[in-house]
């Protein structure tokens, strides 16, 4: 068996052993320490360690926390007016029913930086020739709102929400009517849209930045 | 607060638990000896936890891999710090799993009833090292994928399934995505899992045997609390002390230039904890068909022996035996990392080595610029290779250096801190130096008396010819193939043109000295018969030929002096024209087919060079007297972009960073 299981004294209980203020020290003819000391000196190695042992636990996670903050520290600025050329006047129907519409550009995806992929889509429709941007998600929880052809509406699968073409809530659970965009014809033909998300959820549109 | 944890220790029973963790007896009182059980577990506590949150930055692909560990080092914030720990902490684990074992062995405490912790020990020892070997190939630079490569490459070996099982490991035939994502699982799934599993049990195992005290027993028995926690504690403190403080000077960790199948890697060496077994392969009795037992029968047998030890220290002399080995193994280790370290710094291919490191280090910061500055469209790799003064200098080195020269090397040279003295010089290709510092020199590179354009000479022949003074110092051998065509350096600069154009200089090796020109119409007919007996204002005219000429490259260099010497420009080309008169042998405005010299239109314009080195026998140039310059365009040597590469590192027309732009 284990021979250590012989010498083993019996735990005494926190606080009661009187021996170990003195193990650094060979035992036989030891002065013991007077209660106050003994106490004073396992107060102060209880202190050590708890702070000591807390703080070199908290150290790698406080690195990998803060590592883990970074998107809140970083703040994307737009590139210009933030309006992107997004197709001709003559690519939009004329009979004002709404066409989809990539909008293409520069985009940053952590170390990656692509130029002219798609970072999202716009409905435009014309209104007595003059063009009308709304945002393709959905301002509930971010679906992308389909367009129906039969009905002449949108319509979000998601949670049903139903959107005029104006896009005005006409029913459903969205908080508000889909996101409108700016939007300015230059040089005579050229449609450029200012293409921003917007927080879903809220009954206000509120820029994502 | 106590009625809280009354409600939890109820239902958990945690008081009893701490109770039995803290007052567990250890006979003999608390050691410093004991602590390195302790230290170890929290070195992979700090592994999980700084591995879990790398792994939420970081990206499991050849495509990615590198730029996700660049940003995590370079770009988020704190991304270095928490790099920084779980890799300088890894590098610390080899040390106190040695101390541990060393502990363990000498206090025989592998002894009955002990054995199967024991080879739980060996076991978890076994399983880190596996984690330091997935770890090391994880950030995909030319270190790690070279070094881990020659660990793969080694399964090979494997009796019967060698070939099967590198297949298994690395993901197919060529490293690349699956093998990243098998490593990487192994890396923070596998090896992680297993990791636990044994500690619960190793630590399980301990509690059940109770600690081993070390011999001869002359203190009281004590309870692990308080003494050997705050002990314990201590040694934690200090581990992590010492980490966090290289961590911080460095800051973070060093990260490699992007691993790259296509570009030698000189310095590709395991992580220095594996350098006895790299090492021990290079011994010649393992040449040819014995490598397997270098690679593998050795070292299995050394590890089955560690695992044997309790059986044979049951004798008293089996004890002091374990102990022998233990040290034999040890100073075996020692010596063979030793010997490796020294090889490498010292030994015949230390030049090529330690360029490897520098050249690597200097790949590095110039692809972290780049990412940095510009972002990475497809992989930072593509970013090094469309990279002029990278890959210009590259394409240089291979398919000109033979003849030309750039500054008197073969363009890859690495500039070091010049040396303030010979003192210094010799100081820094000491021993100690080149093990220990960045700074070394080796003596086979080259150097020269600072501020000059003389020859570059060995370090070695400075220090043997005494004379003090400031020094330049290159990362460069002495080249096999003397210099037999111009050297480039500052091709098309005005300074260039204006040495060009004196007679003594163009007959020199520096330019034509090595070529036919040096005996053709140029030489004999211009510079020697006229120019040498040109009065102060003919020079003058030809000081400004210089300047207009150099005007024709366009190069980004110049751009504000070719602005504001707009008219001495203006009269250097009527010089050209008239007065000296270059155009009776050179076309310039127009073509002109009766000229014998090159067309100085656009003179060192990219479009010219790269006409130039397509075809220097085009009618442009030398259509009869070229002399032995390849047409690397016809002849297919190399692409219309690769020429355009070597044009753009030539003309100093690539992407500078600040501290380039002051520097150069
Ligand atoms: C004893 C445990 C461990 C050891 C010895 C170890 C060792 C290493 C080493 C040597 C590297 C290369 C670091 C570098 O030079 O860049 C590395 C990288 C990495 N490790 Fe570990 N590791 C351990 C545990 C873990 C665990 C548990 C995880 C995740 C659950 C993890 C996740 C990572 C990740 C994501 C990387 C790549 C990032 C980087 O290279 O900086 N590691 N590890
Ligand atoms: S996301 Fe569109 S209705 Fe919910």
């Amino acid at each position: 068996m284990d021979n250590q299981e012989e010498n083993q004294v019996e735990p005494s209980g926190p606080g009661v052993d009187e021996s170990v203020g003195q193990a650094e020290e060979p035992m036989a003819p030891a002065e013991p320490d007077t209660p106050e000391a003994a106490g004073e000196r396992r107060g102060f190695i209880k202190f050590f360690c708890a702070f000591i042992g807390t703080f070199i636990s908290v150290v790698p996670f406080g690195a990998g926390i803060w590592a883990y903050l970074d998107p809140l520290a970083k703040r994307e600025g737009g590139v210009g007016d933030g309006f992107i050329k997004v197709t001709t006047l003559d690519a939009i129907p004329t009979d004002g029913t709404p066409a989809k519409f990539a909008v293409v550009a520069d985009k940053v995806d952590a170390w990656n930086r692509f130029t002219n992929v798609s970072i999202g889509a716009v409905y435009l429709r014309l209104v007595d020739g003059v063009p009308k941007a709304l945002h393709t998600i959905c301002p509930h929880l971010g679906c992308f709102v389909d367009y129906r052809q039969g009905k002449n509406d949108f319509f979000c699968p998601c949670h049903n929400s139903n959107f005029k073409l104006d896009g005005s809530l006409a029913k459903g659970v969205s908080p508000r009517a889909m996101d409108v965009l700016q939007i300015e014809v230059r040089n005579k033909t050229e449609v450029w849209v200012k293409f921003q998300n917007f927080q879903p959820g809220h009954s206000h549109a509120v820029s994502i930045s | 607060m106590k009625s809280l944890l009354d409600w939890i220790d109820h239902r958990t029973g945690i008081r009893s638990l701490t109770r039995e963790a803290l007052f567990e007896n250890i006979p003999g009182g608390s050691r410093w000896r004991y602590v390195w059980g302790s230290t170890l577990t929290f070195t992979i506590f700090i592994q999980f936890v700084t591995g879990v949150f790398l792994w939420m930055g970081y990206s499991a692909s050849s495509g990615d891999a590198w730029e996700s560990v660049n940003y995590i080092q370079n770009e988020m914030t704190g991304g270095w710090l928490l790099r920084g720990i779980h890799h300088w902490t890894a590098q610390l684990m080899p040390v106190l799993l040695l101390l541990h074992l060393m502990q363990v062995v000498i206090d025989g405490a592998y002894k009955a009833p002990r054995e199967v912790n024991y080879w739980f020990g060996v076991l978890l020892l076994l399983l880190v090292l596996a984690l330091s070997l997935t770890g090391y190939l994880l950030p995909w630079d030319q270190k790690g994928f070279w070094a881990t490569r020659v660990a793969t490459n080694l399964m090979n070996l494997v009796p019967f399934v060698g070939p099967e099982m590198q297949k298994l490991v690395v993901g197919g035939t060529e490293y690349g995505h699956h093998t990243l994502t098998r490593f990487f699982a192994l890396h923070a799934g596998v090896l992680p899992g297993l990791l636990v599993l044994l500690i619960v049990g190793h630590i399980y195992l301990f509690r059940r045997h109770g600690i081993t005290p070390a011999e001869p027993v002359i203190k009281r028995d004590a309870y692990f609390w308080p003494d050997q926690v705050f002990k314990d504690t201590v040694a934690c403190l200090a581990v992590m002390v010492a980490v966090l403080a290289v961590v911080i000077s460095v800051p973070g960790a060093h990260l490699g230039s992007p691993a790259d199948p296509s570009e030698p890697f000189s310095a590709a060496r395991p992580d220095w904890y594996f350098l006895f077994l790299f090492q021990f392969l290079k011994l010649p009795f393992f040449a040819g068909d014995k490598e397997v037992w270098g690679a593998i029968y050795i070292p299995g047998i050394a590890v089955g022996f560690i695992c044997l030890m309790p059986f044979i220290g049951r004798w008293k002399l089996g004890h002091v035996f374990n102990i022998g080995i233990i040290f034999v193994f040890l100073g075996g280790a020692g010596a063979l990392t030793y010997l490796a370290k020294q090889e490498d710094v010292a030994g015949p291919n230390s030049a090529m080595y330690l360029r490897g490191v520098l050249g690597d280090t200097r790949d590095a910061r110039r692809v972290t610029a780049l990412a940095k500055a510009r972002g990475i469209e497809s992989t930072a790799l593509s970013l090094l290779k469309d990279d002029p003064k990278t890959q210009g200098a590259r394409l240089f080195a291979q398919h000109c250096a033979s003849c030309h020269r750039y500054d008197g090397h073969d363009g890859l040279a690495v500039e070091l801190a010049s040396a303030v003295t010979l003192d210094e010089l010799e100081n820094r290709i000491g021993i100690m130096t080149r093990f220990f510092s960045g700074d070394a020199v080796h003596p086979d590179w080259l150097a020269r008396k600072s501020g000059t354009q003389n020859p570059w000479q060995t370090v070695q022949s400075i220090l043997d010819a005494e004379t003090d003074g400031k020094f330049d110092v290159i990362a460069s051998i002495e080249l096999q193939e003397k210099q037999s065509a111009p050297d480039l350096k500052g091709f098309a600069t005005e300074q260039w043109i204006s040495d060009l154009l004196d007679p003594h200089q163009y007959i020199s090796s520096r330019y034509f000295g090595g070529t036919t020109h040096k005996d053709g119409d140029m030489y004999k007919k211009f510079l020697n018969r006229k120019v040498s007996k040109y009065d102060a204002e003919q020079r003058n005219m030809l000081e400004s030929i210089a300047v207009a000429l150099s005007a024709q490259a366009k190069l980004p260099g110049q751009a504000v002096t070719d602005q504001v010497d707009a008219e001495r420009i203006r009269k250097g080309i009527q010089y050209l024209e008239d007065d000296i008169g270059c155009i009776d042998c050179h076309a310039f405005g127009e073509p002109d087919p009766d000229a014998d010299g090159p067309d100085l239109t656009g003179y060192g314009s990219r479009q010219w060079i790269v006409d130039f080195v397509k075809n220097p026998e085009h009618e442009k140039f030398y259509p009869d007297n070229n002399d032995r310059m390849p047409a690397f365009g016809v002849k297919k040597i190399l692409t219309d972009k690769e020429i355009g590469l070597i044009a753009d590192w030539l003309r100093g027309d690539y992407f500078k960073l600040p501290v380039d732009a002051q520097g150069h």
